[in-house]
């Protein structure tokens, strides 16, 4: 086997094979330990307080009564949060946002803001207790949509939020601003036959994750402290929590459960440092549980997004310019992704005059967070739905339409990097190739097609690798397994060790236990820990090779590593019998000591993805319900090192990206309330819902991992609102501009179609 | 508050436990008895990650109150393999990847099991509604339902 950086293309042995997870059988007998799952000797519970209302100045708080319960063993305010301490230095930028949304300070900025919390003897009492503190409000005006966010008379959520990006004469709510582009957009639509331009609007939609948030902390007035906790990266807890509570990173050890369910939202820090505030106040440890209406009403759901595309189409379906405004709504703190959706939206083709500006602005919700590729969903949705309304107008086919535009290895992006080798033109063509493409269509059925990007992502990792005697190996990474990685490690691990599956045990390790690792995000898992994992099993190997060198009396250079045996490289480096791993690990106390493989690093090469969807659906137009018929996701996945896995990534995207196309949406009242916080009103897709997601796995290897891995995570989740947008409007024959395309939606289309 | 004692039966040991009026069976099955195979998703019934039977009957465990249990037989994922055999729905979601995260599989499996011993030759849109109370997020559902068809084939196959 090559051990260089080539990059290896076939001839695996494990790479690609289908073997059962490693976890499998803890998931299937319950014995798996989540968030909620851990208990420790002498523990609290945690509760929160959280505010009623949209927008308002806390005057002041009184928990004398909570600390006077039987039970109670601390109550936590803003004020014990080190920010308010004067020999600590103050937080900033994030960190600060973090602490703000974790504990209220001056104003409650949202409904569902944290502004106090309890720990007490058991669940009940912490709850008891929350309704004897008082919290003395001013209620401010609110204000939660995007548009009405932006206007001159909105109400400010935080004067000087903004950053210098933001041009001069808008309102304070904006506080980031992003545009790219290339060439002149004017004189593209200038040589157009057809240009359309048209505002579509997305509702927030929440990751839904089944597990709600969930962590254990304890915390010593030693400043050492332990903290479990469902996330998609503990490290980052660690480094948020210590900051937010003034510990020193290293005196807090941060252990990850089991994870029920992600998609993004994990990957923020919400409530753990209440728990270990708590904890330091009342000397135990505290466990803390979110109700599934606090995930709604204070955990990250996505921005809310309004959009202006224009694009300009010769009548051959050349697109000559685009162009393209997004005003993203992020909650109360900056960060909505309106630079990433304005990259993404026309990324996917390859254009001569292209320009996107997006918005972040602030309103009265929940801070926003990641959901699989944070804003590319949204941007998608609204040029996918323009070009399919131009190849309707133009009768235009859409797959040829996009492979006439498509962007292809050498072409420069749409927000500036030019592409290595990419998947778009092999995903449209497998769409044209497939069966699904072809097949005929029902009386009220339409058929919709989309295409999306996303970036993927490396980020900093560190892996380690460790040889048993047996020959057997563990390894270590430091992200949290999301869906299936630890199977993807292990079978990297094998195909370079030449070791069975099975004979490797991958575990989460604690922070206490390796290097830095960034969260479980970026479709970066398979990726990066997966290149980490690749490259500690070499540097291992390379140490077996070393070993069989010295007792062969050879060069290391002339021994090769094949099939889980060390060999003579050839004739020239003598008459070796080939040496199997156990031989070597068996005695390698006696021969320099254990043997460990490690990789740290931050690489670059994570290769952009993209996809394509089909989508059949059909409209009652009594009810307005729609049903997905037929859902065919086309998606380049580099190298698919367990393509099951692969395969439930794609259906998972799609499925969501349903959801949020058909039903899920947050529903603000006038008074700024959530109104819908369960899963009751707050409807994600169920089995009866949904048809056999069918799955094809286009592989244009990614010269920037040495098997030609691409994040899969995430992609799946961007064609799909405009696939089933275009579905629905070309069964329902009137173009739907607003998500999610409910029945009351639908039908009001149809008949103000009607006129 | 006083407590009540409660004496129940779970996954065919006899047990007892005292439990506050408002505590549910799910509480009390996670935190008295250590079972934390039933997860809380959402507390009020709409995504069966509780799911245990009751009976023979499947309920969600979050929208029953622990003092009910009182005289009846309970039964829970971990219940569900016999010994170091698993059932066939555990051996087949492994096998055909019918999980990623894993936090809805025990509900899932308890629902499908208890589908299986009242029809064991169900179509798929029968798998589909009888699931509906069951949400999965990561999946898409498809291959739950794949594997839950295919495990009621063989089972059939078997007897």
């Amino acid at each position: 086997m090559a051990l260089d950086d080539d990059l290896k293309k076939d001839g695996f042995t494990f790479v690609g094979t289908r073997p059962k997870r490693p976890d499998g059988l803890d998931k299937v007998t319950g014995r798996a330990k989540f968030g909620a799952d851990m208990v420790a000797p002498g523990m609290l519970h945690g509760a929160i307080l959280r505010s009623p209302h949209a927008h308002a100045r806390i005057k002041g708080i009184d928990t004398s009564k909570a600390e006077a319960l039987e039970g109670v063993k601390a109550v936590v305010t803003r004020a014990d949060f080190p920010d308010a301490v004067q020999h600590k230095p103050g937080l900033a930028g994030e960190m600060w946002n973090v602490l703000e949304n974790v504990m209220a300070g001056e104003k409650a900025l949202y409904d569902g803001h944290a502004v106090a919390a309890v720990a007490a003897t058991s669940a009940l009492i912490a709850k008891d207790a929350l309704k004897l503190i008082e919290v003395d409000y001013e209620v401010l005006p609110h204000v939660t949509d995007v548009d009405k966010a932006m206007a001159a008379d909105a109400p400010v959520i935080r004067e000087g939020s903004a950053d210098r990006s933001v041009p001069e004469g808008l309102h304070p709510n904006v506080v980031r601003y992003h545009e790219s582009g290339h060439g002149d957009v004017d004189a593209g639509f200038a040589q157009a036959d057809l240009v359309m331009e048209d505002t579509y609007k997305t509702e927030a939609t929440h990751q839904g994750y089944i597990e709600p948030h969930a962590c254990l902390g304890m915390l010593g007035a030693d400043g050492k402290g332990e903290l479990w906790c469902t996330t998609q990266g503990h490290f980052y807890f660690q480094k948020v929590c210590a900051a937010v509570l003034g510990l020193e990173t290293s005196q807090l050890r941060v252990t990850a459960s089991e994870i029920g369910g992600g998609f993004g939202g994990k990957t923020t820090v919400f409530m753990e440092p209440v728990s270990l505030a708590l904890s330091r106040k009342a000397n135990r440890p505290v466990k803390m549980v979110m109700s599934r209406s606090e995930v709604f009403r204070a955990t990250g759901p996505t921005a809310s997004a309004s959009m202006d595309i224009k694009i300009g189409m010769t009548k051959d379906g050349t697109i000559t310019a685009a162009q393209a405004v997004y005003r993203l709504q992020g909650g109360a703190f900056p960060g909505a992704p309106a630079d990433m959706t304005a990259m993404c939206g026309f990324a996917p083709y390859c254009l001569e005059n292209v320009k996107q500006i997006g918005y972040d602005v602030m309103a009265n919700r929940p801070k926003q967070a990641a959901y699989r590729a944070p804003g590319a969903p949204m941007a998608a949705f609204a040029v996918e739905s323009v070009i399919d309304e131009m190849c309707n107008k133009l009768g235009l086919d859409p797959v040829e339409v996009r492979l006439k535009n498509a962007a292809r290895d050498g072409t420069k992006s749409s927000y500036g990097p030019t592409w290595d080798a990419i998947g778009q033109v092999a995903c449209l063509e497998a769409v044209k190739a497939h069966p699904h493409y072809s097949a005929p269509l029902k009386e009220g059925q339409g058929r919709g097609i989309a295409s999306g990007f996303w970036f993927n992502h490396g980020g900093e990792t560190s892996v380690s690798l460790a040889l048993s005697e047996d020959g057997t190996a563990q390894i270590s990474v430091g992200t949290p397994d999301i869906g299936g990685s630890r199977a993807s490690m292990a079978l990297m691990a094998a195909e370079v060790l030449g070791i069975p599956y099975e004979n490797i045990r991958v575990t989460i390790a604690d922070t206490a236990t390796l290097g830095y690792n960034d969260v479980s995000h970026g479709s970066r898992v398979t990726y990066a820990s997966g290149l980490a994992t690749i490259k500690a099993a070499r540097d291992a190997v390379e140490k077996l090779k070393g070993r069989a060198a010295a007792e062969w009396g050879i060069d290391p250079e002339a021994v090769t590593w094949e099939d889980g045996y060390a060999k003579p490289s050839g004739p020239n480096a003598g008459e070796f019998e080939p040496m199997h791993i156990t031989k070597i690990t068996g005695k390698m106390g006696r021969t320099g000591g254990p043997i460990s493989g490690h990789f740290e690093a931050t690489p670059e090469g994570a290769g952009v993805s993209f996809g394509t969807h089909i989508v059949d659906a059909e409209v009652d137009p009594e009810t307005g319900k729609t049903s997905i018929i037929r859902y065919t996701v086309v998606q380049d996945a580099g190298k698919a090192i367990h393509p099951t896995y692969v395969e439930g990534q794609f259906q998972g995207g799609a499925a969501q990206g349903i959801g949020w196309a058909l039903n899920e949406e947050y529903i603000y009242g006038k008074d700024g309330r959530l109104q819908n916080s369960i899963f009751l009103d707050y409807r994600i897709p169920v089995a009866s819902d949904l048809p056999m997601i069918d799955t094809v796995i286009v592989e244009v290897p990614n010269p920037g991992h040495p098997y030609g891995v691409r994040g899969v995570g995430e992609t799946g989740i961007v064609p799909p609102l405009a696939a089933v947008a275009n579905a629905v409007s070309n069964a329902a024959g009137v173009r739907l501009k607003e998500l999610p395309m409910s029945p009351p939606r639908i039908l009001k289309a149809l008949k103000d179609q009607k006129g | 508050m006083s407590k009540i004692h409660v004496s129940t039966t779970v996954n065919g040991d006899p047990v007892d436990f005292l439990c506050d009026p408002r505590e549910t069976l799910l509480d009390c099955l996670r935190d008295k008895l250590a079972l934390t195979g039933a997860k809380e998703g959402c507390g009020t019934g709409d995504c069966g990650a509780c799911s245990v039977e009751v009976d023979g009957r499947l309920v969600c465990s979050c929208l029953m109150l622990g003092a009910e249990a009182n005289g009846k037989s309970i039964a829970t994922v971990e219940g569900i393999a016999d010994g170091d055999t698993l059932h066939p729905l555990q051996e087949k979601f492994i096998d055909y990847a019918a999980l990623q995260c894993g936090i809805c599989t025990p509900g899932i499996l308890v629902a499908a099991k208890n589908l299986l011993e009242k029809n064991p030759d169900p179509t798929e849109e029968e798998v589909r509604y009888w699931l509906a109370g069951n949400l999965c997020r990561c999946t898409g559902y498809d291959k739950i339902i794949k594997a839950v068809m295919d495990t009621a084939a063989d089972m059939r196959e078997a007897s």
